[in-house]
């Protein structure tokens, strides 16, 4: 009877998983969404607990008031800007769980039996993989891992040299418990070789894979105890991760395998390097941009990561409020992938009270350009550098931009004259409608705001 | 050879759940607006922690005195709930900021 209960639960379970990504892909119902999948997957756990002859049920009880502690703690204190590492650190400890419960399956596992085994294999690998790369993506977008060119054939040797210890494992027809610590260690090391070189601008789609990779070992493990919860939980995220991995490549405009092999920046033959020719950058300050911004009519503002690392969304919300007293529109351009993620900056630019009919999407923005007195980019590069449109040397080419040169004047605020995370020069700072205004974006805003009210 | 077909064959009923899964997750997803690309990989990422039921099983049939075992079991415990609790506690707070547009019109 007990049995047919938690059955029941599991599949009242999936049910809620499907429900609660359908409505999560709908602003509307977003909200409702993440909270019916939530309440599978306690559904799932309680029943879990049901099943009969559960041993060490305290000792499963301590790691999950430790878990939910750390979990709560590190998703409530994160800063909204580094939001996707932390995505990504959750996803690599669900890949890293995965292998953990392969190995220690692989102790009860009789050698015959090859087919649960392949599987539990597949589990260990793919796990491994997830948990390192989770980490190295993470590094990457926080910045304390720098591009570091790796072999990609050898990248591949490694998976083929692990794929091959696991059928050798199986074959040899006794435990093996040593090889399948070097099949993980071989997994890790791919992992790490396999995000090391991909760019750090690339790294949401390489994140998305990575999030399917952990759905499949969750599906895998599902195989094994043959539990259709975690199967099928499993390969909806795998499949759904997949799909959205698509996307997000083509809001970037860049294939998937070109993300995943060939890098970004370094290598490239356009122009690298701090100095461009003659050409200088114009710059131009506070006062004068506050008088140009006063008597625009319409002003666009196009937030990039700048903006949310000098935590300056607020200011600019306060520079949008004191613009408006004096009847200048003010709207935001927002580049599918502003800020590290796409749909980070919408977030941001929402937290910060900013009226969401103002933010308008590219293709949308794009037309309103020319008539556009003021473009007023803080701390975005890459998403404006008109490199992407008529340099096929760079890049970035190809990659659909907010073609800010169209406006009238162009005011960028930078911090200084360094190249974006492409790490590639742009153009349009040497532009003759562009102006220069160095400094920190809040505190250029917080100024801006003065100089305007004074006006 | 003879037992992964073997197996197959024996698990098909899994196997059919398999592969009408990756449909319905791609039908699931397949219009979604680029603002949601974020939150909705995040959802996706806490969903991937249901391997937590694998780590409960496996932690849940190790003999007590298997203290490797029961390590790694609780390891994967504990992690598998951080991806859980994290991930669904992050995705909210990604979302909260929806909340506020239909206020505002």
């Amino acid at each position: 009877m007990i049995l047919q209960i938690i059955d029941i639960c599991y599949l009242v379970a999936v049910v809620l998983f499907i429900v609660g990504i359908k409505l999560m892909s709908h602003p509307d119902s977003a909200r409702r969404g993440n909270a019916i999948a939530l309440a599978g997957m306690l559904l799932a756990i309680v029943a879990t607990f049901l099943t009969p002859g559960l041993n060490n049920i305290i000792l499963i009880l301590i790691a999950m008031a430790i878990g939910t502690g750390s979990g709560l703690y590190y998703a409530k204190s994160v800063k909204m800007t580094a939001m996707p590492q932390l995505v990504s650190f959750f996803n690599g400890m669900g890949g890293a769980a995965a292998a953990l419960i392969g190995l220690v399956e692989y102790g009860d596992l009789a050698v015959d039996e090859i087919g649960k085994g392949a599987v539990l294999m597949a589990s260990l690998i793919i796990g491994s993989i997830s948990f390192s790369g989770s980490l190295i993506a993470m590094g990457k977008l926080e910045g304390v891992i720098k591009d570091i060119q790796i072999n990609k054939i050898l990248a591949f040797v490694l998976l083929a040299v692990a794929i091959a210890v696991s059928v050798y494992v199986l074959q040899s027809g006794e435990p093996q418990p040593t090889l399948v610590y070097v099949i993980v260690l071989i997994s890790l090391i791919y992992g790490l070789a396999f995000v090391y070189p991909i760019g750090g601008a690339d790294m949401p789609v390489v994140i998305s894979l990575l999030n399917a990779l952990t759905g499949v070992t969750a599906a895998t493990t599902g195989l094994l105890y043959d539990n259709k919860v975690m199967l099928m939980g499993g390969i909806l995220v795998g499949s759904a991760g997949l799909l959205l991995t698509l996307l997000m490549a083509k809001a970037m405009n860049r294939s998937v395998a070109n993300i995943l092999f060939t890098s970004f920046g370094g290598s490239a033959g356009g122009p690298v390097g701090g100095d461009n020719g003659d050409q200088v950058a114009k710059e131009i300050n506070l006062y004068d941009s506050s008088i140009l911004l006063s008597y625009a009519k319409r002003v666009v503002v196009v937030p990039g990561y700048g903006l949310a690392v000098a935590q300056a969304q607020h200011a600019v919300h306060d520079l949008e409020k004191a613009l408006e007293e004096k009847g200048v529109e003010v709207l935001y351009g927002i580049h599918p992938v502003a800020g590290r993620m796409p749909g980070h900056m919408n977030v941001l630019l929402a937290e910060s009270d900013v009226s969401y009919e103002k933010l308008i999407e590219m293709d949308d923005i794009n037309e309103k350009f020319p008539n556009t007195d003021v473009v007023m980019v803080i701390g975005a590069n890459d998403v404006v550098n008109p490199a992407a449109n008529d340099d096929p040397s760079s890049p970035i080419y190809g990659m659909p931009i907010l073609e800010v040169n169209r406006a009238t004047n162009v005011i960028v605020i930078k911090r200084g004259m360094a190249s974006g995370y492409a790490g590639i020069e742009n153009a349009l700072f040497f532009d003759p409608k562009t102006r220069m205004l160095f400094g920190d974006a809040k505190k250029v805003l917080t100024g801006l705001v003065t100089e305007v009210k004074n006006m | 050879m003879e037992q992964i077909i073997q197996y197959i064959s024996v698990n098909q009923e899994a196997l059919y759940v398999f592969i009408l899964a990756v449909f319905v997750g791609i039908e699931v997803i397949s219009k979604v607006p680029t603002v949601l690309h974020t939150p909705l990989m995040s959802g996706s990422n806490a969903l991937s922690g249901v391997v937590i039921v694998g780590s409960i099983l496996v932690l849940g049939k190790t003999s007590p005195d298997n203290y490797l075992a029961l390590g790694l079991g609780f390891l994967a415990v504990l992690l598998a709930t951080l991806n859980v609790v994290g991930g669904f506690t992050v995705t909210n707070r990604m979302l909260e900021m929806f909340k506020k547009k239909p206020a505002k019109k």
